[in-house]
């Protein structure tokens, strides 16, 4: 099972955006896009139906035992709070880290932004196999250091979610005048710090928005690392139990596949909301 | 001793200077401009006093305390941004208060003051509107608002009215002037537009290449332009090249007077300077042996003068750029033949 690829989502670049209109113009789609529009559907809701479908079997009708047993079963239960534990502490150290790294980047490195980015894009390249095989020593010691538990995968996960956060957290600095700001703020007394916390983020909200949806999402879905590092977490045990149980393995599925859409449905609004906000300027 | 003064600055962005040994005096109270083209150093100043930019050399003195080493945030100075500069999630009252809310202000006292302040820049029913429900003069006249709520050791000013237009620029060009002297504030003025320079300053310096070259009252910025590129960078300008010959210069075999010229060695080659609003025309027949012969070539309307364009019969056709009372410009049709002369006083002899 395989997190959605957040990359194919395009409202990263529009969260921070204020030159769109405010009521986009409504289109009659035409027949060849409305083919193609319907052969997608048909592509992507099939399976998912498929997945309902297989997951709400019973003998001779409909049952949601396999639904009501994702909670029941112990071991599930862990995994999920492991997934959505190891969620949040990515979500927050990807925070923690590229913030203040492209905000700095920003205003005083410009030079070195494309490296930065091409550093973060790393992770897209390189296969997940290499990727354990390069990681593997170096949690030798994190399990020796932290102990054997699955939320050290945070660290591995906040390099993994990089392409997807930088380039939002990248696109959101850019849609404001940072420098300005930065310096409006600091010549009226706040020290880096304040200028992070009360003037980069709260406008860059919607671009931070973004980036911990995608990850959240990303991480939501990860079994491959886990699964090589010998961690458990959500994807590795539905796996587990796909070969003890198939229909709660799909039903947690597609309650995963779920969970993301839906993040990325909000993700999509809130870009769509704040790219609305026009400017209205009185003479 | 002023209460500004940057010592001996100098700064160097990859190799090109950008300040050459800058010295400036500002005293309390007074309001500075720094006027020169692009890339004379102005802004870096500015920059250097802000604390955004650290000078090589150098240092930087306000009220006799060496500030070279002091961080931006440490500093109290306001600042008002070329760019629109508020904070976009803030609405106008609680850009006011920023300042106010670092240094721990009560609430209490923060919206009194903050209120105080869009009284003075006249924005009271605005107070709770974002930044991007504000034009753009509303926005400079907050961020102005704003720098002073600090209570600043001195306002910089850096660019604040290139971004709107002409009429708002002027309104609030006054506005800064009416406030700046009510509240008495020292404060340095950045711009690359003369006519803001010197209606709004009590001194100007004009800049050029990183120095000061001259910083004077705008009357005598104008009047009386210490060098040649003053001269010729402060309000419309003609230029004659001629050489000196006691009080006179002789362009062309005319002599013409002028009271700067003694001041040079006879025959060297001298810059005659004139204004536009100092020449006179009169028809050619009644001309005088010092004035010098041309044909009026274009007339544009400007409002209370008229600008002509006049092409010399001396000095291989130079054009020269006259103004005469609007009342008087259809004595002046193109084509018709002029005598062009002024008074002796009025021109201003530099080396060539």
């Amino acid at each position: 099972m395989t997190a959605p690829t957040p990359d194919v989502l395009v409202p990263t670049a529009a969260a921070g955006r204020r030159d769109a209109p405010a009521t986009p113009r409504r289109h009659r789609p035409s027949a060849a896009r409305r083919l193609v529009l319907g052969a997608f559907g048909v592509l992507f809701l099939l399976p998912l139906f498929a997945m309902l479908e297989f997951s709400t079997r019973g003998v001779g009708g409909r049952s949601f035992a396999a639904w009501r047993a994702i909670v029941q079963d112990p071991d599930l239960v862990s995994a999920i709070t492991i997934s959505l534990e190891l969620a949040v502490l990515t979500v927050a150290g990807m925070l923690l880290l590229l913030v203040p790294v492209a905000t700095w980047v920003h205003l005083r490195l410009p030079h070195l932004r494309r490296l930065i980015e091409f550093i973060c894009l790393l992770p897209l390249t390189i296969p997940a196999i290499v990727l354990v095989v390069g990681i593997a020593p170096i949690y030798a010691w994190v399990t020796y250091l932290l102990g054997d538990s699955s939320l050290t995968l945070a660290f591995v996960y906040v390099i993994l979610v990089l392409p997807y956060a930088y380039r939002a957290i990248d696109n959101g600095l850019g849609a404001i005048d940072l420098r300005t700001l930065a310096e409006a703020a600091r010549s009226l007394g706040a020290g880096w710090p304040t200028v992070l916390a009360r003037v980069v983020v709260p406008n860059i909200s919607g671009a931070l928005l973004s980036a911990s949806f995608l990850s959240v999402a990303l991480v939501l879905g990860e079994f491959t690392l886990a699964s090589l590092l010998a961690f458990n977490n959500m994807q590795v045990t539905i796996n587990l139990l796909g070969k003890r149980d198939a229909a709660v393995s799909v039903a947690v599925s597609l309650a995963a596949l779920l969970l993301a859409f839906v993040l990325l449905l909000v993700l999509s609004y809130v870009g769509r909301r704040r790219g609305s906000s026009g400017v209205t300027e009185e003479g | 001793m002023g209460y500004l003064e940057l010592r001996e600055v100098k700064k160097s962005f990859g190799g090109v200077l950008a300040l050459d040994g800058l010295n400036l005096d500002l005293a309390a109270g007074e309001l500075v401009s720094l006027l020169g083209p692009s890339g004379c150093g102005k802004t870096t100043a500015l920059r250097i006093v802000a604390g955004f930019e650290t000078a090589d050399q150098g240092r930087v003195l306000v009220d006799g305390k060496d500030i070279t080493g002091v961080p931006a945030n440490r500093r109290d100075m306001g600042m008002v941004f070329q760019a629109y500069s508020l904070f976009p999630n803030m609405t106008a009252l609680g850009n006011i208060q920023f300042g106010l809310r670092l240094r721990d202000v009560p609430a209490a006292r923060r919206r009194q003051r903050a209120a105080e302040l869009l009284e003075l820049v006249g924005l009271e029913p605005h107070a709770a509107k974002y930044p991007h429900q504000l034009s753009g003069g509303q926005q400079q006249r907050v961020a102005l608002a704003r720098a002073l709520a600090i209570q600043p050791k001195i306002l910089l000013l850096d660019e604040p009215l290139s971004a709107l237009d002409a009429k708002v620029r002027v309104t609030l060009r006054d506005e800064i002037r009416r406030i700046q002297s009510e509240l008495g504030i020292t404060t340095l003025f950045v711009t690359h537009d003369q006519e803001e320079a010197l209606a709004l300053s009590d001194r100007v310096g004009v800049m050029s290449e990183g120095r000061v070259e001259q910083l004077d009252t705008p009357a005598r910025v104008y009047r009386e332009p210490a060098t040649p590129f003053v001269a010729q960078f402060v309000g419309v300008t003609n230029a004659l090249e001629g050489r000196a010959d006691g009080e006179a210069v002789v362009v062309d075999g005319h002599r013409l007077p002028a009271d700067g010229a003694a001041s040079h060695p006879r025959g060297a080659a001298i810059r005659l300077i004139v204004r536009p609003e100092e020449i006179r025309l009169s028809p050619v027949d009644g001309g005088t042996p010092t004035a010098l012969p041309g044909t009026i070539v274009t007339q544009s309307f400007l409002g209370p003068v008229t600008r002509l364009t006049v092409r010399l019969e001396s000095q291989d056709g130079q054009l020269l750029r006259v103004d005469v009372p609007s009342a008087e410009a259809e004595r002046h049709a193109p084509g018709s033949r002029v005598a062009v002369e002024f008074a002796p006083r009025s021109s201003i002899v530099v080396p060539a």
